[in-house]
């Protein structure tokens, strides 16, 4: 069982307390909505990724050396 | 100028971890507040985003921030979450035995106007990867702040040893 640390600031005491129902689906629906960002902001990098090596290599097609094509991307 | 701080309260966390420290029943009788932390979590990463919530607020949180993570640096913003990101904290694969560290200063909590933050917080890691953070948030809402929560924003529990520190400060 998750627990949380209240503080009560009032009188000092500290408690260990069980999450309710409504907190623990918070979090779970907080760790699903953040799984499905990553994936998306992974997927957008490695599109990203290939759109570049892709360019690079037409770029090479085209008869431009590395140290052009660095040139122009830089 | 603030020329006082008086701890108001501390956790450590036990054995067990923990979801969340909720500090509540603030008292109203200091002018800002500051919350000084080291957290590790059990997330399998070397950081996770740290967040807080005042008063059980899930609205009204936006931020600007200054980033760097090892490698680049970025500013960005950020509205619409259900807490305030304060900085990232230290994930489980972060060097052993450390910590992200930090702290968040919140001046006229108690105020009638909405709610401004600035947090300092970094990572500590033995590795190229880390992060450091300086942020400027605001709470869009005229409460007084009587509670602030935090939390991991993926849900990772606290890990032993992390602690927290609550200090009012006084302007006279």
């Amino acid at each position: 069982m998750t627990n949380k640390i209240v503080v009560d600031c009032s009188t000092g005491e500290v408690q260990e307390i069980a999450l309710t129902a409504e907190e623990i689906t918070e979090r779970e629906a907080m760790a699903a909505e953040y799984a499905v960002q990553k994936a998306a902001e992974e997927a957008e990098a490695a599109a990203k990724a290939a759109a570049k090596e892709s360019a690079n290599a037409k770029l090479a097609a085209l008869g431009l050396t590395a140290e052009e094509i660095a040139a122009l991307t830089k | 100028m603030a020329t006082t701080y008086t701890l108001i309260s501390s956790v450590t966390v036990g054995s067990g971890g923990a979801a969340n420290i909720e500090f509540t029943s603030i008292p109203a009788t200091y002018t800002d507040l500051s919350v000084v932390f080291s957290i590790r979590c059990v997330r399998s990463s070397v950081v996770e985003p740290g967040m807080l919530r005042f008063n059980s607020s899930t609205s009204n949180y936006s931020l600007r921030r200054l980033n760097a993570d090892g490698s680049t640096v970025a500013s960005s913003a950020v509205s619409g979450e259900t807490g305030m990101i304060f900085g990232d904290i230290n994930g489980d694969t972060a060097t052993s035995n450390t910590f992200g560290n930090g702290s968040i200063y919140i001046p006229n909590y108690t105020g009638s106007n909405f709610k401004s933050i600035s947090t300092d917080v970094v990572v500590e890691n033995n590795a190229t990867e880390s992060s450091q953070y300086l942020l400027a948030g605001l709470w869009s809402d005229t409460s007084a702040i009587t509670t602030i929560r935090l939390y991991s924003r993926n849900s990772h529990n606290f890990k032993q040893y992390s602690t927290a520190y609550l200090y009012g400060i006084s302007s006279s």
